[in-house]
């Protein structure tokens, strides 16, 4: 008979969480958490008790005064009496709208130059290489002054376009007006207008949506909708009976039939830019300081894009354009049906930081007086108001929440081209 | 007040004020030189000339505050500030003194945490128009382009002045005085505005300063003058009575020709003498030495001489004294009693 005796009980004891290397990682690491938590709370404190010493504290009630100042460039009403958060606001929609234009033209413009960049024409590659290398390799900042420079000195003044024989004429039967103030096209207008919906009330935040806006994209939803109906119905043709019926035509009127008779029932019509006093007046303006960082940010950006553009498509094997092209497929089908879509999965990732970068480089607004919310709430408010601190903290916060959505939105997106394995 | 060194994020955010604060008259005599913030270039206030010398009016009063404080005119780092830094430079620390056209308002002063110490010239917002485009008065702007320097008074006036008089504008924002000649001379805008001296400098600076005009409309009072931080009273008013004693000396006839003259020799007028340093201990009392206003009148002359040399009507800016005459000549120009 044998007796058990039970292994030494270990009792704990402070000097293993030193010694013992079961403990040890664990406490290092947190005494590091907590020295860096420390010197955070210090520096949070240091800056409170500083600036309260400067007379300063940190306190937001300056959003709600009267801003004093006016922006050119506002798609909500605006007025130089409304308060410090709606200009804060106006600057917001002003970077989102570049940002949003800029990503779109920089993708576009990025994935033709990608392509082109590995096409067989010597001269076509060489001059994509060139474009490439020269705007990826000059600063941003530059680029964009350079457009405003170009924009500004070789277009003709509004003053061009007056007296018997002007220097300047408006291009397309009298409708476009290009001055170096900037562009003025026709505008929609509507003659039996369903009227505006005022959304948030008296709020900073308030805004008003047109309906017929509204209208019209409800209409063209439908018509999309029923045109993506007449097309399964036409694959189950195809897979029946190996015939295709044709489509393109009821597509087509599917989509412009609907939207024209709302267009007409609504009384649509062009406004026209006349020159009155001292600027063209009507019309809507697009001014310079928008075309110019817009320009510059998608062609800048697009020399990124198109190298990454141009990366994804090398990364798929050339096994893949051999196989289709023994299928008999045509080569500008292969890019489009066989090479590209794998390429995305390789594309977006990389194009998700380009798109970031757009959008926080579009901050370079103030160069060219694009009132963005850099120039609004970091700039003239900061200014007017003295609150370095809050309206810097508040601008990052701005910047991180945009950053956060773009990164959301083109991570979903980024999951559903992804492959998916079986 | 906790004197510490902040790091990172937060001192770009121009928050090392708490250490700045205290004692700039020891920092500054510690680095052996001033740190001033002016223009980033305004012909006859403050821009670099051929030889890179910072050269103005602006910069006199620079050269006068380095002169009297560490007995050299020279010793001044020139920081160029926008109007929307110049501020945040100040209160960081980053200068000592900001000499930069900056209109006195209660805001700055009491929000923005300065001290404006004196006026060294007061001025008032106008407009430039091209003499083709036929207008001979404000009012008749409306629906122009302006051109105007972002994060200024003159910015706040403007609005005021289109509201005021029910008239529409559009604003075009511009970061220097550089950039706004370059957009003004392309035409695109249709005036310029700022304050009437500024005006008056860049005009200088065209191939056809005559193809120009400054409108009669004078739409604000701008009085600028140099200012400090708030909190640290002694060197307030080191530049404070720095700025009176140049302001006085031309009053009582110093001028850098005669100043050393004067000194060693003494005058029969007490308050000259005071000024100079040869009776009473008002250079004790500033924590300055005795001949701190000698150094400072030799620097670049009295407030007359400076105003000339840069700025005055044989210059290519051409203003005239107007309101920044003496009180005597029937100015404004008054400086407190030296006792």
């Amino acid at each position: 008979m044998t007796t058990y005796t039970d292994p030494p009980k270990e009792s704990f004891r402070l000097s293993m969480l030193l010694y013992d290397t079961r403990y040890r990682s664990m406490t290092i690491q947190i005494v590091a958490l907590m020295g860096f938590m420390l010197l955070a709370a210090w520096l949070i404190s240091n800056t409170i008790q500083n600036l309260a010493a400067l007379g300063k504290p940190i306190e937001f009630g300056f959003f709600t005064e009267a801003a004093g100042y006016d922006i050119n460039q506002h798609i909500i009403e605006y007025g130089n009496q409304d308060t410090h958060l709606r200009a804060s606001f106006v600057g917001l929609l002003n970077t989102l709208i570049v940002a949003v234009l800029g990503c779109v033209t920089a993708t576009i413009v990025g994935v033709i130059i990608g392509v082109l960049r590995l096409s067989k024409n010597w001269l076509v590659a060489r001059i994509m290489t060139v474009y490439v290398e020269m705007f990826r390799n000059v600063p941003l900042l530059l680029w964009i002054l350079l457009a405003m420079a170009i924009l500004i000195e070789s277009l003709p003044q509004p003053s061009a376009f007056r007296g018997e024989d002007p220097a300047a004429t408006m291009k397309l039967f009298e409708s476009v007006a290009i001055t170096n103030r900037g562009l003025y096209i026709p505008e929609p207008l509507f003659s039996r207008s369903l009227g505006d919906v005022h959304l948030l009330g008296q709020s900073s935040f308030r805004m008003d949506v047109s309906l017929d806006f509204l209208a019209l994209v409800l209409v063209l939803v439908l018509s999309i909708f029923a045109t993506r109906k007449v097309t399964a119905r036409a694959e189950r043709i195809q897979n029946a009976t190996g015939l295709r019926p044709t489509t393109w035509y009821i597509n087509l009127g599917l989509i412009v039939i609907p939207s024209t008779i709302l267009l007409i029932a609504l009384g649509f019509h062009l406004g026209y830019p006349e020159l009155k006093g001292f600027n063209f007046q009507g019309g809507t303006h697009l001014r310079n300081s928008l075309t110019a960082l817009w320009l510059a940010l998608s062609l800048y950006t697009a020399a990124f894009v198109a190298e990454i553009v141009r990366g994804g498509i090398l990364a798929i094997s050339h096994g893949q354009t051999e196989a289709a092209s023994a299928l008999g497929i045509r080569p500008q089908r292969i890019m489009r049906l066989v090479v590209l879509p794998q390429a995305l999965r390789v594309i977006i990732p990389p194009l998700i930081s380009q798109y970031l970068n757009l959008t926080k480089n579009s901050s370079l607004a103030i160069a060219v007086g694009y009132m963005d919310i850099t120039g609004t709430l970091g700039g003239i408010t900061m200014n007017q108001t003295g609150r370095e601190l809050e309206c810097v903290l508040l601008l990052m916060l701005v910047y991180l929440v945009i950053s956060l959505i773009i990164s959301a939105v083109m991570n979903w997106y980024n999951n559903r081209v992804k492959l998916v394995e079986r | 007040m906790k004197k510490s060194v902040i790091l990172g994020a937060l001192t770009v955010a121009g928050l090392s004020a708490g250490a700045a604060a205290a004692a700039t008259l020891d920092d500054v005599k510690d680095r052996g030189k001033l740190n001033c913030g002016v223009t980033t270039g305004l012909v006859g206030f403050a821009a670099p000339d051929a030889n890179g010398e910072w050269q103005g009016f602006d910069v006199g009063v620079c050269r006068a505050v380095a002169a009297a404080v560490l007995g050299d005119p020279s010793a001044v780092e020139f920081v160029p500030t926008t109007g929307k830094t110049r501020f945040t430079a100040l209160a960081s620390g980053e200068i000592d003194m900001l000499a930069r056209n900056t209109t006195w308002t209660l805001s700055r002063d009491v929000d923005l945490k300065n001290e404006f110490v004196g006026i060294n010239y007061y001025d008032g917002q106008g407009f430039m128009v091209p003499k083709a485009l036929g207008v001979s008065s404000a009012k008749e702007l409306s629906g122009a382009t302006v051109c105007i320097q972002t994060g200024t008074t003159t910015e706040l006036n403007l609005a005021d002045f289109f509201r005021a008089n029910d008239m529409e504008y559009e604003p075009v924002p511009i970061e220097t005085n550089a950039e706004g000649q370059q957009q003004y001379l392309a035409g695109a805008c249709d005036t310029y505005t700022t304050d009437a001296s500024g005006l008056a400098a860049t005009r200088a600076t065209f191939e056809n300063p005559g193809d120009h005009v400054i409108l009669p409309e004078i739409i604000s009072k701008e009085p600028l003058g140099p200012l400090v931080r708030h909190g640290d009273q002694p060197w307030g008013d080191i530049v404070r009575w720095t700025l009176n004693a140049l302001i006085a000396a031309e009053e009582f006839g110093i001028t850098s020709a005669n100043v050393e003259d004067m000194a060693s020799n003494g005058t029969d007028k007490p308050e000259v003498n005071r000024i100079l340093g040869v009776e009473g201990t008002l250079g004790e009392m500033l924590g300055l030495e005795a001949d701190w206003a000698v150094k400072a009148i030799a620097a670049g002359g009295n407030y007359g001489e400076l105003f000339e040399k840069h700025i005055g009507e044989k210059t290519p800016v051409g203003l005239a004294r107007g309101l920044n005459a003496q009180w005597k000549d029937g100015g404004l120009m008054y400086s407190p009693p030296f006792r």
